[in-house]
């Protein structure tokens, strides 16, 4: 009799489909606000008084934004290069090899950032560079190159190391058969296979630099704000859209590299 | 020991030194700007307080640790509970006890949800969890102020509706700080549940059903214990760096609504108390570090299943 079969779908649950399009939709609601109203003709950020650009066109001749941003590029570009080159060294050490003594403690000491509030590594750093600063008199920006160097470099071993868990010694090994020398074996034979964790290592060290507001607002010394640093100051004061289009500006460029991190990833695969 | 036995020992020992060499930048990087410095703040909690910030150097009290729980009546000087301080502490654990429980109830069934797609649609959605998860916490704690000002979004709604008649104050209280946290976290409870989700055998959930379970059973019987490591996970990640907030309290809890991040910062700022601070930061690390070995011994418990 039963002409209509009802499938019976095993993987379905009740209700999980809406909530997630609840949660799809709060991620995106705030942000897509936020974007648009950077886009508002008007003073406020409450009243939307038809669309403009005119509040991009005052962040980038607002000279204080400019500086900020060129200093965050920076420190990124310099932190995460040097943290990528150190977590390389290390992840080519640490990994494909029997258990050796002191493994254990370099683990520890790399991951070491990602246990330890950010708080608290901000206050230690605080406390050590204040000092710092006094005995030797040097003020520059070489205190946060160092701090963000070291928060980046688990970011940047993770990936690379991943990468060099897939590659067996076989390689390299038919490289020293024909007689290459452990340097032309890992120059033409490990690097270019590692290529891919590097890029990601890098990007992702880079993203990390760039977004951390809270160990940079306490080992920054006077005139040496940051994007981020700059943006916690002035949401205290009455904002206007002119941080909006800031934002914007810089969730551009997150999205853009987490698109490209993922775009390098997928390559590898 | 013969020739060839000494000889790979001898290669073996000198593999290790090269290991030590190439680990040594990194190492020491980490030893000057990460791990250092906390010993320093340990050291710094046991001394005494200089009268404007830092403390007196090689002059040591256990006045720092005193106070992260007690204090003295400036007129009698009877020793009572820090007030302040408990406040501040539970306030801190409450809330991210309640983001990690929120966040959970909302992330697991779009976990799920996201693990049953096909796989095209599957890695879009894992993208689109990933994109708030790599912007800026600034621009999230500021993107969820629009939405939760007296003239933002919510408010607005609720007038226009007819519901209220002046907005809600919501703003500077602890529910702003409560759903900025639920917001700012939400993507690091998704990924690790997707990640164990992601790995469910479907043969198990059929075999429940063949056996006269219905869909809840099925959930509380089958899926739910196959993905704990995920929960376990997702959990941790949450409730660690809620913890420790410091940007999102600052922001929506406006100064008022202290956290233990912001309990800290105070001590190194107006406060002028750096052992005070210091210790503090210890209490919040070891509270951390007791979280992640619960985490640990978890994880090894199922048998390591995910990561690391």
């Amino acid at each position: 009799m039963a002409t209509k079969l009802r499938t019976f779908d095993v993987k379905a649950q009740p209700g999980f489909g809406t909530v997630a399009m609840i949660c799809f939709f709060m991620l995106y609601l705030p942000i897509a606000i936020l974007v648009i109203y950077a886009f508002n003709a008007g003073e406020n950020i409450a009243i939307w008084e038809g669309l403009s650009l005119r509040w991009f066109v005052s962040a980038w001749h607002n000279d204080t934004v400019q500086e900020a941003a060129f200093r965050s590029l920076f420190l990124a570009t310099v932190a995460s290069t040097i943290a990528t080159v150190v977590a390389a060294m290390a992840a080519i050490a640490t990994t494909r090899t029997p258990p050796y003594r002191g493994l254990t403690f370099k683990y520890a000491m790399i991951n070491q950032p990602l246990m330890v509030p950010e708080i608290v590594t901000a206050v230690s750093l605080l406390i050590v560079f204040s000092r710092f600063k006094v005995w030797t008199g040097y003020n520059g920006l070489g205190y946060m190159v160092l701090a963000h160097t070291a928060f980046c470099i688990p970011f940047a071993y993770l990936p690379i190391r991943a990468r060099l868990e897939n590659m067996d010694l076989t390689l390299e090994r038919a490289a020293a058969d024909l007689y290459a020398t452990p340097w032309q074996a890992f120059r033409r034979v490990t690097l270019p296979l590692l290529v891919p964790g590097i890029i990601a290592g890098f990007m992702l060290a880079f993203v990390i630099s760039l977004d951390d507001v809270v160990i940079t607002e306490f080992v920054k010394s006077g005139g040496q704000e940051t994007l981020p640093t700059y943006m916690l100051g002035q949401l205290r004061r009455t904002v206007t859209p002119e941080i909006n289009a800031i934002a914007t500006v810089f969730l551009a460029l997150s999205v853009l590299l987490v698109t490209l991190f993922y775009l390098v990833n997928r390559k590898k695969t | 020991m013969s020739d060839a036995a000494r000889i790979a020992e001898e290669a073996r020992r000198a593999d290790i030194r090269t290991r030590w060499w190439l680990t040594a930048p990194a190492l020491f990087i980490l030893f000057i700007a990460a791990v250092g410095p906390l010993f320093v703040v340990l050291l710094f909690s046991l001394m005494v307080k200089g009268d404007y910030g830092d403390v007196k150097y090689w002059q040591f009290s256990t006045d720092g640790w005193f106070s992260v729980f007690f204090e003295r009546d400036i007129f009698d000087d009877t020793v009572g509970l820090a007030q302040a301080h408990m406040e501040i502490l539970w306030r801190s654990v409450k809330l991210s006890l309640i983001t990690t429980l929120l966040t959970l109830l909302v992330g697991f069934p779009t976990a799920y949800y996201i693990s049953i797609q096909p796989p095209k649609k599957r890695d879009l959605l894992v993208f689109m969890i990933t994109i708030p998860f790599w912007t800026n916490i600034l621009i999230r704690t500021f993107a969820m102020q629009e939405v939760i000002r007296n003239e933002g979004v919510i408010n607005t709604l609720l007038i226009w509706a007819g519901f209220i008649e002046r907005p809600i104050q919501i703003m500077y209280t602890d529910w702003a700080i409560f759903f900025g946290m639920v917001y700012v976290y939400l993507p690091l409870m998704v990924l690790p549940l997707y990640a164990s989700m992601e790995k469910i055998d479907f043969r198990l959930v059929e075999a429940g059903y063949d056996l006269y379970a219905g869909r809840f059973q099925v959930l509380r019987r089958v899926i739910i214990p196959l993905v704990k490591p995920g929960i376990v996970a997702g959990s941790i990640l949450v409730f660690i760096p809620s913890l420790g907030a410091y940007v999102t309290p600052r922001v929506l809890g406006g100064g008022k609504n202290l956290m233990l991040g912001n309990l800290i910062d105070l001590q190194f700022g107006q406060g002028k108390n750096w052992p005070l601070g210091a210790a503090l930061s210890i209490t919040l690390l070891v509270i951390v570090t007791v979280a992640l070995l619960v985490y640990v011994r978890n994880a090894s418990r199922q048998g390591g299943g995910h990561g690391h």
